[in-house]
């Protein structure tokens, strides 16, 4: 986009690491095929080969069914990141709009707007999703995706509608009004720039929300299906033998561990930076 | 004589709060010919300010424009016209200046690019196209090397470059008029004068007429033909500038003339006017003025004043009208008995 400040605030080691691992991340769950050394549905010798140790031939085991644990972690991945990415896109997209409508609009579509919101906001995202997806039985991941990113936009409507109030209130704005530009226009060019550093703490907070609660869902058993692999449901299987076999279940549950935390520092990070920096790239 | 360019009847502007009602403009009249600059001055309060954005149409919820308020510009009546219509008419046919030159322009945009998105607005002109004429604009408002300049931010810019730069976005459409709102106050002295010189020289070259919102008395003198002055939300005398400045009839008039601190005047106390604008949802009855008023009497307590006719173009809201020689028993306003009574 156009030339903003300089991102001023240096950078510190935990964003280092925090961007290098998502960065790697990124990189394996794309180049799975030929990253991961075994086919993740593969059971080749489900007696033989049930519950091995972490060793040479599978570095983070096998699972009950003589799956190689570190193919399906990294398949896994493709699986839980993309319900993050793509539901995260959706409800970013949704609650910016509405913030936008609400606070730019003002008055009582506002009101109107924001009291459906509150609604919205009053029944808890948990239980919400867990009744649209076991009503529906197993749902495909196009569907779930659908129904996470469907239920995750309502705080980010809230913030950005803030940020919107505040923002038309600029005199820039008045003064756009007064050259005659359409509502569109304003909103488009002097108003969405000033919500972008809130949404996108939003976008990154609500994507680590996101595929905790798919990994939450998967582990119940009404997330991504067996035998396709997400983190969540990998450590469902796992929790069956934890005393026997832990690694089942402990190495995907360190990615998911350390995703989150990578990417919560990283809203951190955003939320520190002067408004505007994000638009750098 | 020839219909005026614009010609505001009885606009009222109200504000409705949890407060109750602000009646921040109360019946105001006043209209402004082509091509010429009229003044309109007040304290802050006085609801100079939301006559000028309720003009435009730019008032938002709370406030509204009261039914019965005409606002006619070239045969229409933009009180009661569609939003459509007066997007046509905003930057286009009537332009505004804003006080704040840093934060009237959006610190994300080149400022070429904030000038050239008024033609890309009314005349869907070409990227290419609007720039080039941006660029014109900018070289006319005085801006030295005017291409370099359109493609820098408003941070880069001194606040008279910043105030050219948003005159040259009032003028952009060649407006036929021009709302100003204290189009001088946030910058220096020199600058000053330097930016109403360059606003008299467009208005000559264009034909513009100007409405010149100010507090600032010495801005009147220096460009304007006629005066209006509000207090309260309403107009409280009306002038050609020599009469309003030679003899002044209201009571408030003659305060305002008389704060403004004079060099080489003989050291004294500054004369201020005591006491401040009342807030617009409590005005006093009667004269809005009485309590501040050194003149005030019974019948200025209860009995509105209507604006009588006190000379050739010079009208004044004021009893004094009727009852000259009370002028001659100046006494100490209300508000300062008050005081003294709570000491």
């Amino acid at each position: 986009m156009r030339i903003v400040p300089r991102i001023t605030a240096p950078a510190n080691a935990g964003v280092v690491v925090a961007l290098g691992f998502l960065s790697l991340l990124l990189l394996a769950a794309v180049a799975a095929p030929w990253l991961a050394p075994h086919d993740p549905l593969a059971q080749p010798d489900i007696v033989g080969a049930r519950l091995a140790p972490p060793g040479a031939a599978h570095p983070f085991g096998t699972d009950a069914f003589s799956r190689d644990v570190l193919s399906r972690v990294l398949y896994g991945a493709r699986i839980s990141l993309a319900v993050g990415v793509l539901a995260t896109a959706l409800s970013v997209t949704l609650g910016t709009a509405y913030g936008l409508v609400a606070g730019y609009a003002g008055g009582m579509l506002d009101t109107v707007l924001m009291r459906i919101l509150d609604g919205f906001l009053a029944i808890p995202r948990v239980l919400l999703v867990l009744v649209l997806v076991s009503a529906s039985g197993s749902l495909p991941l196009p569907a779930l995706i659908l129904v996470l990113g469907l239920t995750g936009w309502f705080h980010v409507a809230r913030l950005v509608r803030a940020e919107a109030l505040v923002a038309r209130k600029l005199d820039y704005v008045t003064a756009a009004r007064a050259l005659g530009a359409s509502g569109w226009r304003i909103v488009s060019r002097h108003i969405l720039p000033n919500v972008l550093t809130p949404a996108a703490v939003a976008a990154v907070l609500g994507f680590a929300n996101t595929i905790v609660l798919e990994a939450g869902l998967s582990y119940l058993g009404v997330g991504v299906q067996p035998p396709a692999p997400s983190w969540g449901n990998i450590m469902l299987e796992g929790t069956e033998q934890l005393r026997t076999a832990w690694w089942v279940a402990l190495f995907p549950g360190i990615v998911l561990f350390a995703t989150v935390v990578s990417v919560n520092t990283l809203a951190e990070r955003i939320r520190s930076g002067p408004t505007g920096a994000i638009l750098l790239r | 004589m020839t219909e005026p360019l614009l010609s505001v009847e009885n606009l009222r502007t109200y504000f409705h709060t949890r407060d109750g009602v602000a009646r921040a403009v109360d019946g105001v009249s006043l209209q402004v010919n082509r091509g010429e600059t009229v003044g309109l001055v007040g304290e802050s309060g006085s609801g100079k300010s939301v006559t000028a954005l309720s003009m435009l149409r730019l008032i938002r919820h709370p406030g509204r424009i009261e039914q019965g308020s005409r606002i006619v510009f070239e045969g229409k009546d933009l009180a009661t016209a569609s939003e459509e219509e007066m997007r046509k008419i905003r930057g286009n046919r009537i332009a505004m200046i804003f006080q704040e030159p840093m934060t009237a322009l959006n610190p994300v945009f080149t400022v070429g690019d904030q000038v050239a998105e008024v033609a890309r607005i009314h005349e869907r002109a070409s990227r290419r196209a609007a720039w080039r004429k941006a660029v014109e604009m900018l070289a006319l408002t005085g801006i030295p090397s005017p291409e370099a300049r359109a493609r820098d931010y408003p941070h880069q810019l001194s606040g008279g470059m910043r105030q050219r730069v948003l005159i040259a976005m009032a003028l952009m459409m060649r407006p036929e008029l021009i709302i100003a709102d204290e189009p001088t106050t946030a910058l220096d002295v020199t600058i000053q004068a330097q930016i109403l010189e360059l606003l008299r020289d467009l208005q000559q070259r264009f034909g513009t007429a100007i409405l010149m919102i100010t507090h600032d008395l010495g801005v009147i003198a220096e460009t304007c033909s006629r005066v209006i002055v509000m207090y309260g939300g309403e107009v409280v005398e009306q002038a050609p500038t020599n009469v309003l400045f030679a003899a002044p009839h209201h009571p408030y008039t003659e305060g305002l003339l008389r704060a403004i601190p004079r060099v080489g005047a003989i050291r004294e106390r500054l004369a201020v006017i005591p006491g401040t604008v009342p807030p617009p949802t409590h005005w006093p009855d009667g004269c809005r003025f009485h309590d501040r008023c050194p003149y005030s009497w019974e019948r200025t307590e209860h009995e509105h004043p209507p604006l009588y006719q006190v000379g050739e173009g010079h009208f004044s809201r004021c009893h004094l009208a009727e009852e000259p020689e009370r002028r001659n028993q100046p006494h100490t306003p209300l508000v300062a008995r008050r005081r003294v009574d709570a000491a």
